[in-house]
């Protein structure tokens, strides 16, 4: 479904990706894994449009959408739910959800029940601005917004940080059930590896902007690719 | 007394000026962080517009005016937010230093095509004349200005709270990029912004056809003012933005009446400064948990 092949992207002069591939099949669970500063987000961004590559491409589908805008990789059926618990601050949680839906084409009201059916714990919030929820509610509220417009393809960056335990259980229930049982594409940034153990199909380990191990699932129960996440 | 009294009409249409410009900088200043010195000029344009329309279809032709004139200096906005503007959100110096070189260009445009001179579009006939309340006299052509200015501010806080599109901007404003991840389209939310906020100085150029004359230097006189409103309002603030305009349209009138001009302008320079230094941050802030 995503193919990103030998991406160079740089923040101004600082380059942090290094001919970066990555394959992500239709229906797999997909997981980057890597220490901090290690480019995964950048990854993402770029998958996302926010940051265009110097070289390298990226195609969704077939198609090429290396240099599209964000907003309508999001129209072809991507949604991003970015690092720390992001929502619009001062939009009640029921706006933040209402604005994603109005930005959609196919504008179906039940798509905001469905969202709230994986958080039913929002619906208690729905006219508390999203700056005053808890920083896992946020990321419950972001969730749920990604999932507004319906996407085939789920990014997610690290959902489970710095968020309350009891919600981590429920994060990872919703995706566990998002991909398994409604079989989302996901591509997931994780550094919680018993997480990314359990779900993951395959999954890549980022160093300094390039990839250092690609693989199964299986083989992160190896010794030395432990060894390239610890801290 | 009396006198004294009679200074409260043309403070209060004065606000009322002041609220529409700011109206419009609230967008373009307060939520987008663009200091927009040509939004001035927008309300020259405006005026303007009354003026040229009055000469092709008379005195009648002011109501007409309002949303010709919110078209067409809505039009320029949005032609200066595509062409030159968009290239520098994040650097707002950048865009000061910009948008007065655009001011400029529009007034000796202006210069060039109606000539120096002030020109005068007459009020129509049934804004003459006033009524008295309570001993003051209240002329028809300030009331008539402080309707429009409620107009305009209960539309625009309609169309942010309420309406689709007043969300979107809303939500461009408070998070760009993640509005570009909800599939917004942030650039097009940008362009209209802009339009919406450059036609209502439009809107306050035609309302100040009918308290004075038009010159090309008209929108410089205002424009200072409207973004102390802005800062002394809150950014982004409207009703921040409501109740600095009053404050600072009364404040304006009376110390004009007890003084002259330029000492008024200086006192009220010497408040608001004063009002920054115990909040910096305007009369009323965004809060949310744990976001700046």
């Amino acid at each position: 479904m995503l193919e990103v092949s030998g991406v160079d992207v740089s923040h101004g002069r600082a380059q942090v990706l290094f001919g970066v591939d990555l394959s992500v099949p239709a229906g797999s669970l997909v997981c980057v894994m890597g220490r901090n500063g290690v480019g995964k987000t950048t990854l993402l961004d770029t998958v996302m449009g926010t940051l265009t590559p110097r070289a390298g491409s990226v195609v969704l589908d077939g198609e090429d959408i290396t240099r599209l805008p964000t907003h309508l990789r999001v129209r072809r059926g991507m949604a991003y739910v970015p690092q720390g618990h992001a929502a619009f601050p001062q939009l009640t949680v029921w706006e933040n959800l209402q604005v994603a839906l109005e930005a959609t084409t196919h504008r179906d009201r039940s798509a905001v029940d469905d969202s709230l059916d994986v958080f039913p714990a929002l619906r208690s919030f729905l006219k508390r601005p999203a700056g005053f929820l808890s920083g896992g509610q946020r990321q419950q509220l972001a969730i749920a917004r990604a999932l507004i417009t319906r996407p085939r393809l789920l990014l997610l960056d690290e959902p489970t940080e710095g968020v309350q335990p009891s919600v981590i259980d429920e994060i990872e229930n919703a995706v566990e059930r998002l991909h398994g049982e409604a079989g989302m594409t996901v591509l997931l940034v994780e550094q919680y590896l018993d997480f990314a153990l359990r779900l993951a199909d395959s999954f890549i380990v980022l160093d300094a902007g390039e990839v250092v191990h690609s693989g199964t699932s299986a083989d992160l129960h190896d010794e030395g690719v432990r060894r390239m996440l610890s801290v | 007394m009396e006198a004294l009294a009679n200074q409260l009409p043309i403070g209060l249409s004065i606000a009322a000026v002041l609220l529409l410009i700011a109206l419009g900088l609230t967008f373009t200043f307060g939520q987008m962080g663009v200091i927009n010195m040509a939004h001035g000029e927008f309300i020259m344009a405006g005026a303007y517009t009354a003026y040229l329309l009055q000469g092709w279809a008379g005195e009648q032709s002011f109501l007409l005016a309002l949303p010709v004139a919110f078209a067409v200096a809505g039009l320029l906005g949005l032609l200066l937010e595509w062409a030159l503007i968009r290239r520098f959100y994040g650097r707002p110096l950048d865009t000061l230093l910009l948008t007065w070189g655009v001011s400029l260009i529009l007034q000796q445009l202006a210069r060039d095509l109606f000539g120096a001179p002030n020109v005068q579009a007459t009020a129509p006939g049934w804004l003459t004349g006033g009524i008295d309340l309570m001993g003051v006299r209240m002329p028809y052509n300030r009331l008539f200005i402080l309707g429009l200015a409620v107009v305009c501010v209960v539309g625009v806080w309609w169309y942010l709270a309420k309406s689709p599109q007043g969300r979107r901007m809303r939500a461009v404003v408070q998070d760009r990029e993640l509005a570009a991840y909800s599939g917004i389209a942030t650039g097009r939310v940008d362009r209209f912004t802009f339009l919406l906020g450059s036609g209502l100085a439009g809107v306050a150029g035609v309302a100040l056809t009918l308290v004075g004359p038009v010159g090309p230097g008209l929108g410089t006189f205002y424009i200072v003012d409207a973004f102390l409103v802005v800062v002394a309002g809150g950014l982004g603030q409207l009703r921040g933005a409501v109740i600095a305009a009053v404050a600072l349209g009364m404040l304006n009138s009376f110390l004009e009446f007890w003084s002259d001009a330029s000492l008024a302008k200086v006192l009220v320079f010497v408040v608001v400064i004063a009002f920054l230094q115990v909040r910096p941050q305007g009369m009323f802030v965004l809060r949310g948990r744990s976001l700046v």
